[in-house]
C-alpha cells in the first residue's frame, strides 16, 4: 500500500516535536477528517532554519510531514511559498490516490506557518498576499 | 519478529484443520450432484447436505425444514429484507432497523425506498444498545419488517434479541436478525427468541468462506430468492456447494461440542486484554457494552491518536487488528456504528478492534498489550491534540 520511503518516514519521522518561540506556526486540517497537522518554523534571514512538526493522522500523514519538514529545511521563504504537494508525494515515491490530500495538508501547514510569520513581522511574502488560513482548513478530502 | 498474532476474527477465522479434513473428499470422491439421486454418487451428496442442515439448524433449536444454504451472510440479509418486503407489501411499506446494522442490512433497506419502503434507524445508547420503548413506540400499522442485529461487529454489543422478538410478536410483525457474528459465540434459540428469520456466515466460526445460511420459519412469507432448479426447497435455486456446506456443519458442530467452556475461556481471554489495556494506557474510551458484549470482542478508542497508524505499526510487530477509523476504509466518515453510539469524530478515527480466537494465549494479550502501549506512548509525542485538550 504504502512505499518503502513512506514507511521510513512514518516508522522514523524526521523532524517532530516543537519549536520554542517559532517565528511561524501553522495547523491545519481537524480531528472530524482524521487529520491534524501543526508546522513550527524557525526563520533567520528569510531562511528556514529549521522545521518542526506534530501530526494527528495516518500513516500517510505523518510521513508527509516528516517528507515536508525535511524538504523545507535551508530553503528561503520565498521558496518556500512556492513549495507543493507535488514534491512530497515525488519525494516519498508516491503516495495512493486516496491519500494524496495527505501531502496537500503539509504544503498548507507550510503556507499557514509562512502566514503567520508574514504577520507577526508584517512582512509581505510574494504568493501569499491573498492568503487567508481560514479557508483551508473547513471541508474534509 | 516472526511473531503473528491474528486478532481480527470478526473479519474472518482460520479454517479449522477438521473442517477441512471434512471438506476435502467432496472435491473429487463425492464429486456428484445432489439433485442427481438416482445413483450413488449423487444420494451421498444429498446425504452430506441433509446432515450439516440438520447439524446447524440443531445448533440454533430450528427444524431442518427452516434452514436454507447461501452464500453467506450479505446475501442472506438480502434476500431476508428485500424478500420480505416484497412478499408483504400488501400489509405494508414500513421496516424497522438500527443504526448500526451492517451495510448488507443498512444498503438494502436504502435500495428499497426507491421502491416505496420507509424504513425508521432505531438509535442506540453509548453501548450501542438500543430502547425498546423506542422500539415500540415505532410500530406502525404499516410495519412489515423488523430487522435488529444480534450481536455487532465492530463493538461487539448483544441485543437483547429475545425481548424484541416478543414485542414483534405482539404486533404481528417479521422479525429479522443478523446472527453473523453471533452463530458460535453465543447460545441462540430461534424457539425462545421468537427469531422469524436469521442471517448465518460460515467463515466466522471456523468454517469456509463464500457459504452462510438462514433460518426461515415455517410459515412466513418470504420471495423466492434464486429463481431455477428446485434447490432449497425451490427457495435458492443452484446447485449446492456441497464442500461448503459440508464445511459450515462440520464448523457448526465443532462449535456446539463444549461449548460454554468455549465461550467461558474465550470470556476470560477477551477481559485479560479489555482490563490490560484500560490499566496500562490513559486516556482510553471503551467502545460497546461493557458486559453484553460478545466474547471475542475488544473494542477500544485511544484519544488524541488515529486509527490506520495504530493498525500499521501493530502490523510491524506482527499483530492484526482493525480499526473504524476513516483512513482504512477509503471513506470519509469514520464508522457509522461508532458515531451512533455518540463518540465524536475524532475519537472514533482513534477506534481498534482486536477480536480474539480460542487460539490466543495468554502470552499474546500480554505482547499485545506492551505492544499498543508502546505505540499509542509514539503516535501521541507525535501527535498535536494532547496538548490543546
Amino acid at each position: 500500500m504504502y512505499t518503502e520511503i513512506v514507511m521510513d518516514h512514518f516508522k522514523n519521522p524526521r523532524n517532530v516535536g516543537s519549536i520554542e518561540n517559532a517565528d511561524g506556526v501553522g495547523q491545519v486540517g481537524n480531528a472530524k477528517c482524521g487529520d491534524i497537522m501543526k508546522i513550527y518554523l524557525k526563520i533567520n534571514d528569510d531562511i528556514i532554519e529549521d522545521a518542526k512538526f506534530e501530526t494527528f493522522g495516518c500513516g500517510s500523514a505523518i510521513a508527509s510531514s516528516s517528507m515536508a519538514t525535511e524538504l523545507i529545511i535551508g530553503k528561503s521563504i520565498n521558496e518556500a511559498v512556492e513549495f507543493s504537494n507535488k514534491a512530497v508525494v515525488e519525494a516519498l515515491g508516491g503516495l495512493p490516490p486516496v491519500k494524496v490530500h495527505c501531502s496537500v495538508l503539509a504544503e498548507q501547514a507550510i503556507k499557514s506557518a509562512l502566514y503567520d510569520y508574514a504577520q507577526k513581522t508584517n512582512k509581505v511574502i510574494k504568493g501569499l498576499e491573498n492568503y487567508t488560513p481560514e479557508d483551508e482548513e473547513v471541508h474534509c478530502h | 519478529m516472526n511473531r503473528k498474532i491474528y486478532l481480527d476474527n470478526a473479519a474472518t477465522t482460520k479454517v479449522k484443520k477438521e473442517v477441512i479434513e471434512e471438506m476435502k473428499s467432496y472435491f473429487d470422491e463425492m464429486y456428484g450432484n445432489p439433485s442427481s439421486g438416482i445413483y450413488e454418487l449423487g444420494r451421498r451428496s444429498k446425504e452430506a447436505v441433509e446432515n450439516a442442515r440438520k447439524t446447524v439448524a440443531d445448533f440454533i433449536n430450528a427444524d431442518e425444514k427452516e434452514l436454507y444454504f447461501t452464500a453467506g451472510g450479505s446475501e442472506s440479509d438480502n434476500w431476508a429484507i428485500k424478500g420480505v418486503a416484497f412478499a408483504n407489501k400488501d400489509k405494508g411499506n414500513h421496516i424497522i432497523t438500527t443504526k448500526i446494522e451492517h451495510h448488507a442490512v443498512l444498503h438494502t433497506c436504502e435500495y428499497l425506498e426507491k421502491f416505496g419502503f420507509e424504513t425508521t434507524y432505531l438509535d442506540v445508547d453509548e453501548y450501542g444498545m438500543i430502547d425498546l420503548e423506542q422500539l415500540k413506540s415505532s410500530i406502525k400499522p404499516e410495519t412489515i419488517l423488523i430487522s435488529i442485529m444480534y450481536a455487532n461487529n465492530e463493538i461487539g454489543t448483544i441485543q437483547p434479541i429475545e425481548k424484541i422478538g416478543e414485542i414483534a410478536k405482539e404486533h404481528n410483525i417479521i422479525f429479522h436478525t443478523d446472527a453473523v457474528q453471533a452463530l458460535g459465540a453465543v447460545r441462540i434459540d430461534v424457539k425462545k427468541q421468537h427469531i422469524d428469520l436469521m442471517s448465518m456466515s460460515a467463515h466466522k466460526l471456523g468454517g469456509p468462506k463464500g457459504i452462510g445460511g438462514m433460518y426461515i420459519r415455517k410459515g412466513i412469507k418470504i420471495d423466492n430468492l434464486i429463481h431455477g432448479g428446485g434447490q432449497e426447497r425451490g427457495k435458492r435455486a443452484g446447485t449446492e456447494g456441497v464442500q461448503n456446506i459440508v464445511g459450515f456443519g462440520k464448523a457448526v458442530e465443532l462449535a456446539s461440542k463444549n461449548f460454554e467452556q468455549y465461550v467461558s475461556k474465550l470470556t476470560e481471554t477477551r477481559n485479560k486484554l479489555m482490563e490490560g489495556i484500560k490499566n496500562n494506557i490513559p486516556d482510553v474510551v471503551l467502545n460497546g457494552h461493557p458486559t453484553m458484549r460478545l466474547p471475542n470482542n475488544v473494542n477500544f478508542s485511544y484519544q488524541y491518536v488515529e486509527g490506520e497508524s495504530i493498525l500499521l505499526l501493530l502490523d510491524m510487530d506482527g499483530i492484526a487488528a482493525s480499526s473504524g477509523s476513516a483512513c482504512t476504509s477509503g471513506s470519509l466518515d469514520p464508522s457509522h456504528v461508532l458515531l451512533a453510539t455518540g463518540l465524536d469524530h475524532g475519537t472514533a478515527h482513534g477506534s481498534i478492534r482486536f477480536t480474539i480466537s480460542e487460539e490466543t494465549t495468554d502470552e499474546d494479550i500480554n505482547f499485545v498489550i506492551e505492544t499498543m502501549k508502546n505505540i499509542i506512548e509514539k503516535l501521541r509525542a507525535i501527535s498535536p491534540l494532547k496538548k490543546n485538550m
